[in-house]
């Protein structure tokens, strides 16, 4: 139990995947906005992340490591999260049709997130056993998903704010993530 | 005692009230023009009655009801009709609105007049409508028809009156005048309304402590065990509708909602003392109580003021210096609004006219930057969040706006009071309002526009299928004709009957003379109108704007186009 | 059999990729027939933004083609009547930039104006009756046409087909009933390039 606790505080707070290990920013300072893109695609990542996570165990646990074929991981992984993301895709387009207008390119973009494969790649080379790297992949997307929030409501509010004219839009969206990164980072020795 | 609650938030501004209760209710002399604006309560207004140059008595109906929110109004003195015209008005806008003038002729001359001193014998629903005959609109400063509020309703029964004595704004004492002038036409009034609601459960007068007088008159004329007075300790703004109900009962009028949906009636005292006078003494609403007050004016007073009295008869009796006055207001220094001339006139829902003085009231300081120091977000009586609703409100986020509960707010200028940077939030919010409302009603408007394009379609749709029904039909029949004729007279072929198509065709076409006569008329046609068309362009030059001019000058062009092509058709006949 | 093949790498290797790939690729075939979008509803949330004039300005006939067009990738800022506030809306929904309006499809006039057909000059052709796309012209051939104030949506589409030049455009008079507060001036400018005073300069 307590080592599920601290998986999670690890994954979502300490070792944050977005401003402690600069995985996954694509998304990050893309879809950041509006608040309502912003949850669909926490969902969404979150959704891909813990599939993937277990996706990725089982074809190393099954495929890879029985037939020698760990120099394969990136490839093979890379193979499951297209899939997973590509299935993500169409039931978000069923579902919600808004939201997939609104995601739009950085919907299929979370097959090349770095954070999604990073997860993969660190639970294989960490050894870890199905419930941890399942664990470790639900509190990356939760992790995310955090960060995205929070930093969605605050880019909504500064485009409302009257902010000098040279530092409207991506530069002050900079400044703002770089100084959540700063207070994220005091999380460090936590465990 | 009764139990009170607090509102939360509330501001304590100076309350400057004692200027004006030095001396009793004035009466002041008769004016010489009455202007009686036709539009005075919350509704739409009724169809003048009169005509220019009709001779009326005070208290004659002016006009006649078409909708069931009409509010009829009422000639303030006799006299005579001398114009029925746009005037300018009392409205923050500034701008005008019909109103019916009358020359007063001084003899001050009633109607005949039909009072019912034993009311109890009416039925509520005759009383009611006395009272909307009588004209009378809500006069704590809304205008909302007396006699709508008080309509029984089918399924919401009224158990709590509460007569609202607050009088929460500044300078104003209108409210307290009258109930120390006027108590004995209060409390009958109190008493017809408890008639119409057929004897409520509770009956409360909310008043403030700041009124010590006022309550003591009332305490002497009431008996406790029916009509309870309540006072309660002095804060801005206690006297709105839903924060009295609060203050008295403890319990919130839901957002959006109305006070019958608690069960509650609010009424005003000047309103009660109307109905009064409407039913007991069978005079409609032609007079109120107006405070006159302000460093600017000599005399600070409280008077009876005929409905219709322009601004500018009041101020030069109570000794008004222009110079000296900073600007004037017509109602209270937190709600109430400028005026930019003194011939708009006293109507039903004017309380008082504030002459304030350079130092009394200064000009206002520019605002500045918003500091985010939260003091707003402490005054707001609704517990709203003034700050957000500023952001939003700059941003014009309309869909941030209404989830913030913009259309709760009161407008009662406690957060711009309190605001270190004076920036004027009241005025953002009505703006933000009033956007919000123009974009709902246009969306309105073009749903209904998309609903009639969509038909127009379908329409054209069909009278296409119909015409190609039609089509088909005839060519069916002529098939069948020409297979009838085929087989009785085998001679005829194709050929034939194309020979027999060209000529009639030929006898047909018109003769040359006949042609050129038509181009000729052709021709007339398109050189008039582009006499005509250059003829808009001078005007246009001289005194339209540049996109008339452009406009005009196309038009000249294509109108030259058309002359030119209707000379070339000409030639080539001729030719 | 896990031994021999381990034991032929090159084989192992493409084994295991295609057969993965042959999993994957059946599964996501399975899921594209059950997860099966038809129709597109963005168009109606589009087209219930735009104003309804049907006036033609953006070079599409009508509202709806409009609002199909943008759903197809079509720049957001060719409606006049709509202005910036449509813009603007249609942004927020389809989170992209608001740009301002495309001057290249008119103007974006500030008073709403009405068509006006001075009867005097009416000879009854019914060409401006055809033209009107919400039908608010009342007629009939030969007979006099007029104008229904409260359906006109001011397309000024009547106006060309004219023959007798009797159409106006009146602005609508706004009196105290459709009169709301102005915004108040914007607070003083300490930064030179902020957004609020450049917004003023561009205003």
């Amino acid at each position: 139990m307590q080592e599920f606790a601290v998986i999670l505080v690890s994954s979502i707070l300490i070792n944050n995947y977005v401003l402690v290990q600069f995985l996954g920013l694509c998304p990050f300072m893309g879809v950041s906005k509006k608040l309502e893109s912003a949850i669909g695609m926490s969902a969404a990542t979150t959704f891909v992340l813990t599939l993937t996570a277990m996706a990725s165990y089982i074809v190393n646990e099954l495929v890879l490591m029985p037939l020698g074929l760990i120099y394969l991981r990136t490839i093979a992984f890379i193979l499951v999260i297209a899939a997973v993301v590509q299935f993500t895709k169409m039931f978000i387009e069923k579902t919600s049709p808004l939201l997939y207008r609104v995601l739009g390119v950085f919907l299929p973009l979370i097959t090349t997130n770095c954070a999604v494969l990073g997860v993969a790649l660190q639970n294989a080379s960490k050894d870890l056993n199905f419930m941890q790297s399942s664990l470790y992949g639900f509190g990356a997307g939760a992790g995310f998903s955090l960060v995205l929030i929070l930093f969605s409501a605050m880019r909504e509010r500064l485009a409302a704010a009257d902010i000098p004219q040279p530092f409207e839009g991506a530069a002050i969206a900079m400044i703002t993530a770089g100084l959540m990164s700063l207070a994220f980072m005091g999380f460090s020795g936590l465990v | 005692m009764s139990r009170t609650w607090e509102t939360p938030g509330g501001v304590h501004p100076p309350e400057n009230k004692l200027q004006s209760m030095t001396q009793s209710i004035g009466h002041l002399p008769i004016p010489g023009t009455l202007v009686i604006p036709l539009h005075q309560h919350i509704g739409s207004p009724e169809t003048v009655d009169v005509t220019i140059g009709q001779t009326v008595l005070k208290g004659q109906k002016l006009t006649t009801a078409i909708h069931s929110d009409n509010l009829p109004v009422h000639a303030s003195t006799s006299g005579t009709v001398i114009a029925i015209d746009d005037h300018p008005v009392a409205h923050p806008s500034g701008l005008n609105a019909l109103c019916v003038t009358i020359a007063s002729d001084g003899k001050d001359q009633w109607i005949e007049r039909t009072g019912i001193a034993d009311f109890r014998r009416c039925g509520p629903l005759d009383l009611l409508q006395i009272i909307t005959d009588a004209g009378i609109a809500g006069m704590g400063g809304a205008g909302f028809p007396a006699a709508i509020k008080l309509s029984p309703s089918n399924d919401k029964t009224v158990d709590t009156l509460i007569i609202n004595a607050t009088e929460c704004e500044p300078y104003i004492t209108a409210d307290d005048a009258a109930m120390r002038g006027k108590t004995q036409d209060l409390i009958q009034g109190i008493e017809v309304v408890c008639h119409i609601l057929n004897g409520p459960k509770r009956v409360v007068i909310g008043i403030e402590d700041n009124k010590p007088q006022a309550i003591k008159a009332l305490r002497s004329y009431v008996q406790e065990s029916s009509i309870k007075i309540v006072p309660f300790p002095t804060k801005y703004p206690s006297g709105g509708e839903k924060q009295l109900i609060y203050i008295l009962t403890g319990r919130e009028v839901p957002s959006g909602g109305l006070p019958i949906d608690l069960g509650m009636v609010c009424l005003n005292i000047g309103t009660l003392i109307a109905i009064k006078r409407a039913i007991v003494d069978g005079e409609p609403l032609i007079s109120r109580i107006t405070t006159v007050t302000g460093e600017a004016c000599g005399v600070n007073r409280n008077y009876e003021v005929l409905i219709g009295t322009p601004i500018s008869h009041l101020l030069t009796h109570n000794e008004f210096d222009e110079n000296n006055c900073s600007r004037l207001i017509m109602g209270g220094p937190m709600m109430g609004f400028s005026l930019t001339s003194t011939d708009v006139p006293v109507v039903k829902t004017t309380n008082c006219i504030l002459a304030p003085s350079h130092s009394e009231i200064p000009v206002d300081t520019p605002a500045q930057a918003c500091i985010r120091c939260g003091l707003c977000a402490e005054a707001c009586p609704v517990s709203l969040l003034p700050q957000q609703l500023f952001w939003y409100a700059q941003a014009k986020d309309q869909e941030r706006l209404e989830a913030h509960n913009l259309f709760d707010c009161i407008e009662c200028g406690a957060c711009s009071y309190v605001c270190p940077s004076n920036i004027p939030l009241v005025q953002h919010y009505r703006s933000s309002k009033g956007e919000i409302r123009k974009a709902n009603i246009d969306k309105i408007d073009a749903d209904n526009a998309r609903q009639r394009f969509e038909f127009r379609k379908l329409r054209l749709e069909q009278a296409d299928k119909q015409r190609q029904a039609k089509r088909e039909a005839r060519r069916l029949v002529t098939e069948q004709a020409r297979a009838a004729s085929s087989t009785s007279q085998p001679g005829s072929s194709a050929a034939d009957i194309i020979a027999a198509a060209q000529q009639r065709a030929i006898t047909k076409k018109a003769s040359p003379d006949q042609q050129k006569a038509k181009l000729e008329r052709a021709l007339l046609a398109a050189q008039s109108r582009l006499q005509e068309a250059e003829k808009r362009l001078i005007e246009a030059t001289i005194n339209g704007s540049t996109k008339q001019q452009t406009i005009c000058s196309a038009s000249v062009e294509s109108a030259r186009q058309k002359v030119d092509q209707a000379q070339h058709r000409l030639r080539e006949l001729t030719d | 059999m896990i031994d021999t093949i381990a034991q032929h790498p090159m084989l192992a290797a493409l084994i295991a990729l295609v057969s993965l790939g042959v999993i994957f690729g059946g599964l996501l075939g399975f899921a594209a027939e059950k997860f099966k979008v038809h129709g597109d509803p963005i168009v109606e949330q589009i087209d219930n933004l735009l104003p309804q004039t049907q006036c033609g300005q953006c070079g599409f006939p009508g509202c709806r083609p409009y609002a199909q067009s943008i759903a197809d990738g079509d720049a957001i800022n060719k409606c006049p009547p709509g202005g910036q506030n449509t813009i603007n809306a249609i942004a927020n929904l389809l989170d992209v930039p608001a740009p301002a309006l495309d001057e290249e499809h008119g103007e974006e006039e500030e008073i709403k104006t009405i068509a006006y057909i001075r009867e005097d000059e009416c000879i009854g052709c019914t060409k401006c009756i055809q033209a009107c796309p919400v039908d608010a012209i009342l007629g009939a051939a030969k007979l006099m046409h007029t104008v229904i104030v409260s359906e006109c949506t001011g397309c000024d589409l009547c106006v060309e087909p004219c023959p007798v030049d009797c159409i106006d455009m009146l602005p609508v008079v706004q009196g105290i009933v459709q009169w709301h507060w102005p915004t108040p001036p914007a607070t003083i400018d300490l930064i030179a390039t902020s957004k609020m005073s450049s917004q003023e300069d561009a205003a």
